[in-house]
């Protein structure tokens, strides 16, 4: 036990290291510009209107949270601070709306989107991949290559397909949003149908592009597997195909199961562009309005979250599998005696 | 190289690939010198539908598709191909160092190669290009180079670390060559087939990433690319208005070209890796 709280221990001292080195990029990226932007635009706040008075609170409020009359490591280190106090900073564009604000209103939708269309396309993506690598000639030849297409397929791209076919075309779907325009988010019956609603789309086009990328995953590990000394095993002992079919599956999922670990880093970040095919309120909507009226504070705080939640599930993996796997406890003991 | 060449042709999944990959690249190649139009110049209306003169119809700005789409292939192919060489050489230098040295030259790489594995490369990306004030068509490329090797570095120590106990190596270092001059001519071929494995994929991902970046805005400003054609569409409600042709074949294209890759290396895993080969 103590082998595995030092390894524990370790591997939060790396990530503690890599977020310092995400929060320096994060940081310094924007600003290492000849004419460092931030400062820019509060220059063209200050100058640009005719409400002096306004401009004037505004440029002072940048000036103070950015404290742009200081060093940048000065800088840097009170953003660090005020990191820590849960402030991110203000909207440029929805001033004087706090970023973390803004943040938290969009995120439950891309957690909503992402994480069951996650879920759903990892089952399903598997047991596929796993039913092409059996049944060789039938499944692989049909589901292989549809699967590598789909998986070709962006998102968004797959998503612009649908949005044309079933919303513009058949009028099934409504064509943008993540709920009727006309109600307000409550818990009622007829927002959570009207949710729901506008759901279908983007979930589909998420789910169907992890189903290909899970099946052509899982299919390989089948391969490899079925090639394998125990199941030739198995089948000179006249095994059944169900019973060998079940070996093979548990072998092969584990690496998958990694992979579903890190793929949940993805929650916030990886359908930004989806959301914004179909004008869904979530991150990346808001990455997206950020980048074009120039919001460094909340462009600056989608990506902070974007690699949090990547850093966090990273973060989780590891611990479970040094729960799970003996022999990453074994090769962490033997690493640590030479 | 040509023996590496004439075994990955015997893999008919390959094979197909490549067939489809040269006529992706001969149409973005060909295309925009034989047609004499520019992509921005507005020939129609707006959104006019395909016809015999206007094969694809035209955009928002009465542009006409087809000639857009001959140079946004163009451009896509240019940032994925020269994206995908910067990350695979960075790799293979970066792996092949790290996995032939050992010791504290391999502990440095591979953190270096381990933090960039675990920050989200595409929150680097946004970071950087939000900052740039001219992004052109190659500083596009380069960035997304300089920002996709690590995968590749990984994979190429791992080959690297197998392979350097091979008796030639030692050989080769007994006899008094430098560490350079060991890893290009005694290692690298023995793992040539990964690497070109490894830029295949590169490519391919080196597009999409370009299409993913205009969609949102932050695409080359001085040309055409797959990306923007559907970035624009979106934005000026080619969807909505039923304008089918000024997104769909942007979409179908960079589909056909992924797709296209991924299976020429999937049909080299094949011919490669002799434990995929079915019995």
């Amino acid at each position: 036990m103590r082998r595995f709280a030092s390894y524990i221990g370790k591997r939060f001292g790396w990530y503690l290291l890599t977020l310092v080195f995400a929060l320096v990029l994060n940081f310094y990226l924007p600003r290492l510009v000849p004419g460092d932007p931030i400062s820019q635009i509060v220059s063209q706040i200050a100058t640009g209107g005719v409400e002096s008075e306004t401009m004037q609170r505004l440029y002072d409020t940048y000036v103070e949270e950015f404290g742009l009359d200081r060093s940048l490591p000065a800088q840097f280190l009170s953003y660090v601070g005020m990191l820590f106090r849960g402030n991110l900073g203000t909207s440029f564009s929805q001033y004087p709306k706090p970023v973390t604000r803004i943040l938290a209103d969009a995120l439950p939708w891309s957690f909503a989107l992402q994480l069951p269309a996650l879920v759903v396309g990892w089952i399903v993506g598997n047991v596929l991949g796993a039913v092409a690598a059996y049944r060789k000639r039938v499944f692989d030849h049909v589901l292989f290559p549809l699967s590598l297409f789909l998986n070709s397929i962006p998102h968004y791209a797959l998503g612009i397909l649908l949005l044309y076919f079933l919303a513009v075309a058949l009028d099934w779907f409504p064509v943008a949003g993540g709920y009727d325009q006309a109600l307000t988010v409550s818990f009622s019956a007829r927002f959570i149908g009207s949710a729901a609603y506008h759901y279908v789309l983007p979930f589909a086009s998420v789910v169907l592009v992890t189903v290909g990328g899970q099946a052509i995953g899982m299919r390989e590990m089948s391969i490899y597997e079925l090639n394998s000394d125990y199941v030739l095993y198995c089948r000179s002992l006249g095994l059944g195909s169900g019973k060998i079919i079940r070996y093979v599956f548990k072998n092969a999922v584990l690496p998958q199961i990694t992979g579903f670990a890190t793929s949940l880093g993805m929650v916030v970040g990886g359908s930004l562009v989806t959301e914004i095919v179909f004008s869904y309120p979530g991150i990346g909507q808001v990455l997206f309005t950020a980048i074009r009226q120039s919001d460094y504070p909340l462009i600056q705080g989608c990506t902070l979250l974007i690699t949090l939640a990547v850093l966090g599930a990273n973060f989780l993996m590891d611990i479970s599998y040094g729960l799970i796997d003996p022999r990453i406890r074994a090769a962490e003991v033997e690493e640590a005696a030479t | 190289m040509i023996e590496l060449l004439k075994r990955v042709w015997t893999s008919p999944k390959a094979r197909s690939g490549c067939v489809v990959f040269a006529c992706v690249l001969a149409f973005g190649l060909l295309g925009p010198i034989c047609l004499e139009a520019e992509p921005t110049d507005m020939v129609g209306e707006l959104y006019e539908p395909p016809s015999a003169e206007r094969w694809l119809g035209t955009d928002n700005f009465g542009r006409d598709i087809f000639t857009q789409l001959a140079h946004g292939t163009r451009t896509s192919l240019q940032v994925g191909l020269l994206a995908g060489l910067i990350a695979t050489l960075i790799g293979t230098a970066m792996g092949s160092v790290a996995g032939y040295k050992g010791g504290l030259p391999d502990a440095v790489l591979n953190s270096v190669t381990n933090l960039f594995l675990v920050i989200p490369p595409f929150v680097v990306l946004i970071l950087l290009s939000i900052s740039l004030r001219t992004r052109s068509v190659a500083v596009l490329a380069v960035i997304i180079g300089v920002t996709s090797w690590p995968w590749v570095s990984r994979s190429v120590r791992a080959q690297v670390y197998s392979l350097k106990t091979r008796r030639h190596v030692d050989i080769a270092r007994i006899s008094g060559f430098g560490t350079f001059a060991i890893i290009v001519r005694e290692i690298l071929p023995y793992i040539l087939s990964y690497i070109v494995m490894a830029f295949v994929l590169q490519v391919a991902s080196g597009i999409l990433t370009e299409a993913t970046l205009s969609m949102l805005r932050l695409g080359p400003y001085n040309a055409v690319s797959l990306g923007t054609m559907m970035s624009w569409a979106l934005m000026f409600e080619a969807v909505r208005a039923h304008a089918w042709w000024a997104f769909i074949p942007p979409v179908l294209l960079i589909a056909v070209i992924t797709f296209s890759l991924k299976y020429i290396n999937s049909g080299m895993d094949e011919v490669f890796n002799p434990r995929l080969r079915r019995t």
